[in-house]
Parts: C-alpha cells; structure tokens; sequence
C-alpha cells in the first residue's frame, strides 16, 4: 500500500516477463495480465522469513551474519571463505543450496556492507552473473557505475536525485559534499561514506532462538592475546556446564568478540561429533585467538552453541582396549585447513579407475573393494596426460614412449586389461574402450598407460595413448 | 674381564643417547629382512623418531617407487596412519595392494607445505597414530628438528616422503636434516622371464644415512602374492651392467 493506492511490491522472473515492475498500481497490473492473482503483502511475515534464512546462514557459513530487509542477508566472511573451498566456490555453493530451497538468489562480495548490497541487487544477474567478487581496495571504483538506487535511500530520494541529473554513484561521490549533504540532508553523506568504508558499518549478528549462550563484559577494554585467551577459557567452562544441563555437546562453537568501535571479530570452530571437553574447545578456540583483530579494545565476548546436539554416553568395557580416540585430531586439523580437507578414501565400484576412490568424511567407516587381481599403480594422474607411442595395433604395448618431450624404450610390458565405459552414466561412453598396459621401461620405472579405443573400431576411441600412473 | 668392559659400553651407549635428547628409546619397526635389519641399529627403523625418503634425482617415477616403500612401511605400524600431502594423486587401490588398507589412512590435503608440517607435527603429538607421512619437497634443518622432536616424545613413526617438482630441487636432498635415516629408491629392472611380461618388481633401495650406522645399499623385489620386501637372489641373467654384476648377494656396504 502506498498511501491508499494498492501497488505491486515484489515481481519475480515471470512477473518481469508479463510487464510487471515493482512500485506499479495494482490496476495498472490487472490491466496487463487477465486473472492475476493477488496477495497481500505481509512484510512482517517476510521479515522473520528472512530471520530464519540468516539463521540458517549463521549455522551453515559464518558467524557473524544479519538480515538486510528487505531482501537480502549480509554475511562478513572474514576467514570463512577457505573453509568453503575460496570465495566463487563459497557463493557458487550458497546460490545452489539456496535454489534447492526455492530461492533464486545473486551474491556479491565486497569490502564494505554498501558496496556488497549494491552489488549483489545491480552488478549481478540472475542466472547469467549470478555472482560478483570484488578484490580488496576495489570497491569504490566498482561501485562508479551503478545506479543511485543502489545506495540504500528512500526512493523518493532517488527520484529527486534523478530530477536533477544524478544517475551514477559515481558522479555523486564526485560531487563536492557540502552542497550535496546541505541539499538532501545527512542520509545520503553517511551512504556514501559507507560504500566506500570511509565510515564504519558494523553487523549486528541475527540472534538464533534457543541456543545455548555465555558473555562476558568488561569494564576496561582488553586486547593481550594471553588475556584472550584465559577468559575463552573461562567462557568455554561456563558454556559446557549450560551444555552439561541440557545433556548437549557442542558441534559448532561461535566466540564474538565486541570491539569498542562496534565491530564484531567472531572466531568459529566446528567438531566433527558433539563435544564437552572443556579442555578441547578451549584449544579448538585458542587456536584461531591470533586472527582476532583486537582494534582499540575488546570490551565484551559472547561464546554460543550455535550447533549443538545431544551428548550420548556409551558404555565402555574396561577388558577390551579402546582404540585411539582421533575424533580430536580431526577437529584440529579440519579447524585449520577445513573440514572437507581431511578425508578417508573408499571404494565405490566402478571399472574405471578414476572413479573407483571417493572421499569419505575422516570419522567414518569406509570399505576396501578394489579388484586384487590386477596391479594398481600407487600414484594416478588426476588427468591422464599424453604420450607419443610406436606401437603396433591392434593389441600391443608400445614399444617406444615419449612423455614430456622424453624418448623413453619399453622393454617388457602386460596387458591388457580392458576397461569399458560407463554407458548407464554417459551417453557418450556407450562404446568407449580403455585398454591399459603395465610396462617397464629401460630405466627400470613401471607406469600405466593405456590406449583410448579398442585398436580396430573408432568408434571405440580416438586410439591416443595416455600416461594415467606410475607404478613403483 | 670382557664383559664388564661391554656392560660398561652399553651403559655408556644408553647415557650418550640420553644426552643426545632421544628422551625414549621407543623401540623399532624391523623390516623383517635380515640383511637391512643388521644395518640398523636397534634391528629396524626407530619407533618415534624422523625417517627421509626419497626418489631418484631426475623424474617423477621414482617418486612412485619411494611412495610404494614409505606405504609398505605404514603398513607394518600398528594403528591408523596419517598421509599429509599438498597434491592429491595418491591412488588408493595402489595403496591397498602395498598392504595399507583404507581404513588404516587419514588423508589430510593441506594447501602448502608449511601447512603439511604444522599439521603432521599436531599428528605426531596426538600419539595415538601408527604413522605419519608427511610429502614436502622442501624440508629444512628447523622444520625437521621440528618434527623430530613432535616424534621423539610418542611411538608414532614419522616419515618425510620428498617430492621433487623439478631437477633442481632434487640438490636440496643433500642438505642436513635431522631425520634418523635417510633412504633413495630407485625402481630397478625386473627379472627378465622367459616369455613376454614384466617379472617381479625390484627396487634399489640406498640408504644414504643414517645415525649411529653406516650408509648401505640393498637390492630388493616384492614378495610374491603379497605385500613387503624380500632380498633380491643373485641371477645369473642379470644386466650386463659391471658394477651390479660384481656386487654379491645383491648388496654391499657403500664405500
């Protein structure tokens, strides 16, 4: 509702399609599209909505993360992003996650709050360019061109601005200040300001309901690492009592600390099972209390559960000998260099051999099914490479071999072992043929190569040779 | 009056090792070969302390051939084994056939090798783990004191497996570390047969260093069916080469 007038205030893809544009009257529309069915907007509804998406957020990419009605979440993904496998990969995975929830979303990242805003809603495309990374110092210059409508200002400001000719961010951050503030009033300087990180924008974190949570205040400002590091301590004990009395262990662990200037430094550690040591979540988190920027001060630290989950104790026999526990490990490493990095490999069946192994999670059990009978070799190419063969068709083994512009004599070889295609997982595999030689070479190394194609149909391969391991 | 005098020595040796910081002596892993075993002091491979693998100078194979030997050395530890490594092309159905099934194998991909480091030292203090294989190619003085001394205070075998990206680096492998022992595998010519195919798997596996010992050589092949090492038998088909066919038994002490 604008004043008495019913607008529309939300247009999708198909919306677009037919015509429809946001801030339109609502019998304009109805004069566009015949039986358009009409909601009442429910911002209020919309607004816990998009609480509950930053929940969601929260727990699954970083700790510090707020709605930004009325569309939008902001996320500050200080040391969150090689976690995630890197920035693309990390907003690459959002988007996907959250169109398989229904949503269809575009994303930006930038140094300040403004400029990421602006850009996810005018620098990126739905589905063409969904996603827009900005490199460190280079938000302002981004921003130049956008529209005036990306600053975050009433509308009706906008549309003064556009009266008297401003269109670009640009050409209002040219502008001298005085006259520009003096005539549109303070607003519109602090957006500026924001954008370009010429003034501060700290996020205040979306709250999750019903988790469990302990703060500490100080009176004077502190900022010694060690003494950082003695009251995450003493928080982590206070945390895992409150985690003792609801019989939880934590699975995700959040440390904010609250600077003077605003700004929250948030450190998260994440357990591959539900945890309530104290002394290894405090190690967990004094781990990470280095990338704290202390600033001018610390003057509050909140340590929350945002993961959590029920601590089921097990029996433990005191005849059989327990194995090492390495669930502690791997919460140390995979807090260092990220959870997926640290895997087991399993067997899946499959024939061909770069299939064969898949990566499982580091606690798990994982089964060994590969074939015994045929030599495999200890190291394989992630991409079979090239090679210049002499070799007789259609079932010999090369008998010279140049790899990497290096003639190499074979003198003795066995195979083959042919390995056929996956026809029910690719259309075009239905005919192909691998057939693989061990062979020794005269300097005495063992590698596996083989031909891509049958030797007699070429319908089976392009009869290439390919370098695919070495063997010892 | 002789035994006294070699008590004495004994005793002498286990204060010397003292000294010398090994706080623990936590035992050996033999290889189960007696020839190799003898060379060793304490009959085997030192439990907790820093072992350096390598491949020959030149090509990427031989690295192979020294990743097939740090696994069958995995392998013979008890408990799980950590592989610490920056490119991920370990094959682990090579690795099962070597004897080290995947249930035994923690993968850790870190991003560089400073991260390798830091995370097989956390391995290595843990102490729960049979082995830890770290893949560097850079490997100083410091950071293997480091992982030395991570090692010292556990049973953990701790096993630096280097990788040569280029040639060049290969000269590095000359510099001092602080590893026990120091091995170079080179994959050998197999046992020619009497019909076309590759024979049994043999190895030049030398010993370039190693502490309270001398440096040797061996000449070894895969056992048949199964996984581990036996010596080599003298043939009478060997290459022509001089040097081998003058060696007896298939192994001598390096000069």
């Amino acid at each position: 509702m604008d004043g008495r007038r019913r607008v529309v205030t939300a247009a999708d893809h198909a919306a677009h399609a037919a015509g429809l544009r946001v801030g339109m009257p609502l019998t304009k529309a109805q004069a566009l599209v015949e039986n358009l069915a009409v909601y009442n907007a429910d911002p209020d509804g919309d607004r816990d909505a998009l609480e509950r998406l930053a929940g969601w957020a929260l727990q699954t990419y970083s700790p510090v993360v707020a709605a930004d009605p009325p569309d939008g979440l902001i996320l500050d993904i200080t040391g969150a992003a090689h976690l995630h496998g890197g920035e693309p990969a990390l907003l690459e995975g959002m988007i996907r996650r959250l169109a398989d929830k229904g949503i269809e979303a575009c994303a930006a990242i930038a140094d300040t709050w403004g400029a990421a805003h602006a850009l996810s809603r005018f620098g990126a495309r739905f589905g063409a360019r969904p996603v827009v990374i900005i490199p460190p110092g280079n938000s302002a210059q981004a921003v130049r061109n956008l529209p005036v409508a990306a600053l975050r200002v009433p509308y009706s400001l906008v549309q003064s601005l556009s009266v008297l000719g401003f269109d670009a961010i640009g050409e209002l951050i040219a502008q001298p200040r005085a006259p520009l503030v003096h005539r549109f009033g303070r607003e519109l300087g602090r957006r500026l300001d924001q954008i370009s990180g010429h003034l501060a924008e700290p996020i205040d974190p979306v709250d999750l309901p019903d988790v469990t949570e302990v703060k500490q205040v100080f009176f004077e400002p502190i900022g010694a690492p060690e003494t950082l590091a003695r009251y995450t301590a003493k928080l982590t004990q206070q945390l895992c009592d409150a985690l003792e009395a609801r019989g939880e262990g934590a699975r995700q662990l959040d440390l904010h600390f609250i600077r003077v200037d605003g700004r929250i430094e948030a450190i998260r550690i994440g357990t591959a099972k539900p945890v309530r040591d104290t002394a290894r979540l405090t190690r967990l988190l004094c781990d990470k209390i280095e990338t704290v920027d202390p600033g001018f001060g610390i003057e509050g630290m909140r340590l929350i559960a945002t993961l959590a989950e029920p601590l089921i104790m097990t029996q433990t026999s005191s005849q059989e000998a327990a194995g090492p526990d390495l669930a502690g490990l791997v919460d140390t490493l995979s807090n260092r260099i990220g959870g997926e990095r640290v895997y087991r490999l399993s067997a899946v069946e499959s024939d061909v051999p770069e299939r064969s192994v898949r990566r499982s999670p580091a606690l798990s059990a994982v089964r060994s099914g590969w074939p015994v009978h045929w030599p495999r070799p200890v190291r394989l190419f992630r991409r079979p490479e090239p090679v210049e063969t002499l070799a007789v068709l259609p079932d010999h083994p090369p008998k010279v071999l140049t790899w990497r512009g290096v003639r190499h004599r074979v003198l003795a070889a066995d195979g083959p072992e042919r390995i056929f295609g996956e026809w029910w997982k690719h259309d075009s595999e239905t005919w192909a043929v691998r057939d693989y030689f061990r062979v020794e070479l005269d300097t005495g190394e063992r590698l596996w190569v083989f031909r891509s194609g049958d030797g007699e149909d070429g319908a089976t391969g392009s009869h290439k040779w390919f370098l695919h391991g070495m063997f010892a | 009056m002789a035994k006294p005098a070699f008590e004495n020595l004994e005793a002498l040796r286990r204060h010397v090792q003292l000294l010398e910081g090994s706080r623990r002596v936590a035992g050996v892993l033999p290889f189960g070969i007696e020839r190799i075993d003898a060379r060793l002091p304490g009959g085997g491979l030192t439990l907790g302390a820093l072992h350096e693998v390598a491949g020959r100078d030149q090509g990427v194979i031989d690295g192979a051939a020294a990743a097939l030997f740090v696994a069958g050395i995995a392998a013979r530890t008890e408990g799980q084994v950590l592989w610490c490594l920056t490119q991920a092309d370990l094959f682990a159905p090579g690795l099962a056939q070597a004897g080290l099934d995947p249930q035994r194998v923690l993968c850790v991909e870190a991003g560089d090798e400073k991260s390798v480091l830091l995370c097989c030292e956390e391995a290595l203090r843990h102490g729960g783990l049979g082995a830890v294989v770290a893949e560097v190619s850079r490997l100083s003085l410091t950071a293997s004191r480091r992982l030395q001394l991570a090692a010292e205070n556990t049973r953990t075998l701790a096993l630096a497996l280097r990788r040569w990206g280029q040639v060049k680096a290969a000269a590095e492998f000359g510099l001092p570390t602080a590893a026990v022992t120091r091995w170079r595998i080179a994959s050998a010519r197999s046992h020619a047969l009497p019909v076309a195919g590759i024979g049994t798997a043999r190895w030049r596996l030398e010993l370039l260093r190693c502490k309270g010992g001398d440096a040797a050589e061996f000449d070894v092949e895969a056992r048949d069916g199964q996984a581990g090492l036996a010596l080599s038998a003298p043939l009478a088909d060997r290459p022509a080469a001089a040097t081998v066919a003058a060696r007896q038994d298939g192994f001598r002490a390096a000069s």
